[in-house]
């Protein structure tokens, strides 16, 4: 047994050392993902639509005529095994030019060793959100817009909803969060804010995973606020949308973040989600790249997702947005260093530092009003932070801010900017711009 | 043929009580330890070093402490992951808080908090057994993620309570390649998975066991059940906090304490029960089982080119089912398997 477990371990190293051997003629993309598990409704959806929009962008020839091509390697939401899936995949194919694991546990384990093996990280609406200092985390992206921009814009539209930021003034706001790193995060934005605006901040953790809440919601129905944000993710969502219910705590004045936002959560609530809002940064609705998808991928059995109705559902979109802001970041990158040719991590990284991709570009291709546009740059790795108010109608989700909202992106640049420098000095980084 | 014991005999006290009384064993035990310090590092990569073989040896480790209490001492816990995130919370802030402090002897003192704590929660395992115990030791686990996202001095101020691991440097030598980190993993493993070996062969083991195997009678024949349970929470915490402080220094480098989660708990002790329970040898067999096989199915499933949804889950319906293979054909876990073998080897080729 011995023998065989040695043996079975040197196999498994000479495919490895075997896959690195291969030139680079396609543009390769390490896409840890998760389809089973307690997530997969998630993962399925997000991995589903950046595939869709790989195969789109291969069938038009591919980015000026260099095709993507991706591993997927099962993660199941599981940091250990998140690691494994990246250093496996990251040496294929002639390396990975692009990991995104759509999971903070894992995008926090792989963080460290993005910067020595030159592979660009994106965290489209999740991680840290002082990573958008790219002077100190030059590999790393949390594109369109991050927790902290969400709970300043959350606040944002809230005053706006109450008329005017000082009507916020001795309002009650609640911040239901799930009691994690994840539920954590936008405190300082928002403790900042309450003492801007006088508004009172009333904290209440769930306890992961959240599956029964009467007694938070008591608390709530006690202070009687004016506002519920819900920092919820998972089966915490629902339940919080249906203990609100129950407590008689109308929905429409529940708001959540854009983890709380999409089918998966509403869904499973039933009538009880009717009314309840969320920030997301998609515009819920139907785009000229959504029918291109069905009728060049789904109508000829090439679409990556089981269930056809899930083409333009929340989480589909996001996967969508988020590979369309790649193959943009792929195609400044050729633009500078040739077209034709596929790009090295290094490159794509400054791809995605040099994006610029506005209203005109996302006509284009067909995306116009679904993401916000997107310029970054070395100090701006976030390159929007723009965000929607979407509200479920019982069956769909419709957007109830005709415009983009953008929060207090001075407060948020402030904090970002202590916050990554004191990692600066903790990890004894010297803050400069990556050639 | 080759596994018999034939001419081997025991002329000293010494020769009879070693740990290995076989010599091919001893041999086999040496190749193995020669191959895995200077063969692999040499000629695995750097994936199978860092993604493979690193958690496969924390994850024994791990599985090696929760034996130690529970497959020795007879102590159910569901608070595994628990102690790890002490080791690994308790390294980091000795790392931080306390300059020029050796990486080592902060793994060491990580491993003496999740001593304590193993200590402090320990307590009710004087009053209550079996599942109940098991109930308890879920409370270390809430317990322990609740204070390291609610004290932020834990966290070293980290804004949402996410720690990133100093670099590793013993001596001016810094580990930082992932040869040196296994190499380092190896080292710790090795040495404590030896004195884990001898010490449940010890006095100290022994009584484990007595109390293990029924503690009325244990207190009878004048162990003291007080002192032998805890000094199974202090050992067994120690070694899980190491594991922990190795888990995050050594492979993760940025975890939040989430990282630290049931699931983790559970996981190693899925170790224990698949591996065997009750063997030093089991954690290591089934670290490799719950750690490995799920990544090898997942190569293998790759291999053939399935569609990813169902090669995803494929991989859980064939582990779920070797699992409950494994089960059926052996509820004493992998390690037992093992034995058997080894039993029908000797006796081969005239089994009786």
């Amino acid at each position: 047994m011995k023998k065989s477990l040695l043996s079975l371990v040197f196999s498994l190293a000479a495919v490895s050392a075997s896959a690195w051997a291969a030139p680079a003629t396609e543009q390769f993309i390490a896409l840890p993902s998760y389809r089973v598990g307690s997530y997969a409704a998630g993962g399925t959806g997000f991995y589903g639509g950046i595939i869709d929009y790989f195969n789109l962008v291969n069938l038009g020839g591919g980015v000026n005529g260099v095709k993507i091509s991706w591993e997927e390697c099962e993660t199941e939401y599981n940091p250990s095994r998140g690691v494994e899936c990246y250093e496996r995949l990251k040496t294929r194919n002639g390396g990975a030019t692009l990991v995104e694991p759509l999971s903070t546990s894992i995008a926090y384990g792989v963080i460290d060793r993005l910067a020595t093996d030159k592979i660009p990280m994106t965290m489209i609406g999740y991680g840290r959100s002082d990573a958008a200092n790219g002077k100190v985390f030059p590999y790393v992206f949390p594109l369109i817009t991050s927790y902290w921009n969400q709970a300043a814009a959350m606040i944002k539209y809230l005053g706006d909803k109450s008329g005017g930021m000082d009507k916020l003034k001795g309002k009650k706001i609640v911040h239901l969060y799930h009691d994690s790193a994840f539920g954590k995060e936008p405190l300082p934005v928002l403790e900042a804010l309450s003492k801007q605006y006088s508004f009172d901040l009333i904290k209440i953790p769930v306890t992961p995973p959240g599956s029964e809440q009467q007694s938070q919601w008591l608390q709530i129905r006690q202070a009687n606020p004016d506002y519920v944000i819900l920092w919820g993710w998972g089966v915490m969502n629902s339940v919080a949308i249906k203990t609100a219910q129950r407590n008689g705590f109308p929905r429409e004045k529940m708001l959540g973040v854009w983890w709380a936002g999409s089918e998966e959560d509403t869904v499973p609530a039933g009538d009880a989600a009717k009314g309840y809002s969320a920030m997301t940064f998609n515009t819920p609705g139907n785009y000229p790249v959504m029918d291109e998808i069905r009728k060049k991928l789904y109508d000829t059995g090439k679409g990556n997702l089981a269930d056809r109705s899930r083409v333009g559902s929340v989480y589909h979109m996001r996967g969508v947005s988020a590979a369309i802001l790649w193959v943009e970041a792929m195609r400044a990158a050729q633009d500078k260093f040739g077209k034709g040719k596929p790009v090295t991590g290094e490159q794509l990284r400054w791809g995605l530092e040099h994006l610029n991709v506005d209203d005109a570009r996302l006509k284009a291709i067909g995306a116009y009003g679904m993401l916000p546009p997107v310029k970054t740059s070395c100090e701006d790795h976030e390159g929007s932070g723009a965000v929607k108010v979407q509200q479920w109608d019982g069956k769909k989700w419709n957007a109830i801010t005709p415009n983009w909202i953008i929060g207090d992106k001075a407060l948020t640049r402030k904090l970002l900017e202590d916050s990554s420098n004191a990692y600066a000095a903790e990890k004894k980084i010297t803050p400069s711009c990556a050639k | 043929m080759f596994y018999r014991e034939a001419g081997q005999f025991k002329t000293s006290y010494e020769a009879d009580g070693q740990i290995f009384p076989i010599r091919q064993d001893r041999i086999a035990l040496a190749v193995l330890l020669a191959l895995a310090l200077a063969l692999v590092p040499a000629l695995a990569s750097p994936y199978m070093l860092s993604a493979i073989l690193i958690p496969f040896l924390i994850f024994s480790l791990a599985a090696l402490g929760l034996n130690i209490l529970t497959g020795y001492a007879g102590q159910l816990s569901l608070g595994t992951a628990a102690f790890m995130a002490v080791g690994a919370f308790g390294a980091f802030n000795f790392v931080a808080h306390v300059p020029g402090m050796p990486i080592l002897l902060a793994f060491v003192l990580g491993g003496v908090s999740a001593a304590l704590v193993g200590i402090a929660f320990g307590l009710p395992s004087l009053r209550i057994r079996g599942f109940y115990l098991a109930a308890s030791t879920l409370a270390t686990q809430f317990f322990v993620v609740w204070c390291l996202t609610k004290i932020p001095y834990l966290t070293n101020y980290s804004a949402s309570g996410v720690i990133t691991a100093q670099k590793i440097v013993i001596l001016g030598y810094a580990f930082d390649t992932p040869e040196r980190k296994y190499l380092l993993v190896l080292a710790v493993v090795a040495v404590m998975a030896l004195l884990a070996k001898n010490l449940v062969r010890s006095n100290v083991g022994r009584s484990w066991m007595a109390v293990r195997d029924m503690d009325m009678a244990a207190e009878v024949i004048g162990i003291r059940l007080m002192r032998t349970k805890l000094l199974a929470f202090a050992v067994s915490s120690f070694y899980c906090g190491v594991a922990g402080a190795l888990y995050a220094f050594a492979y993760l480098g940025t975890v939040e304490p989430e990282a630290y989660s049931l699931d983790l708990s559970f996981r190693i002790l899925f170790m224990v029960i698949i591996g065997g329970v009750g063997s030093v040898l089991g954690s290591f067999l089934g670290a490799f089982f719950i750690v490995l096989l799920p990544v090898i199915l997942n190569v293998l499933a790759h291999g053939l080119a399935l569609p990813t949804s169902v090669a995803s889950n494929l991989e859980l319906m064939v582990f779920g089912a070797l699992i409950i293979f494994f089960l059926i054909a052996e509820p004493h876990g992998l390690a037992r398997l093992w034995q058997i073998g080894k039993e029908k080897l000797r006796l081969w080729p005239f089994p009786h």
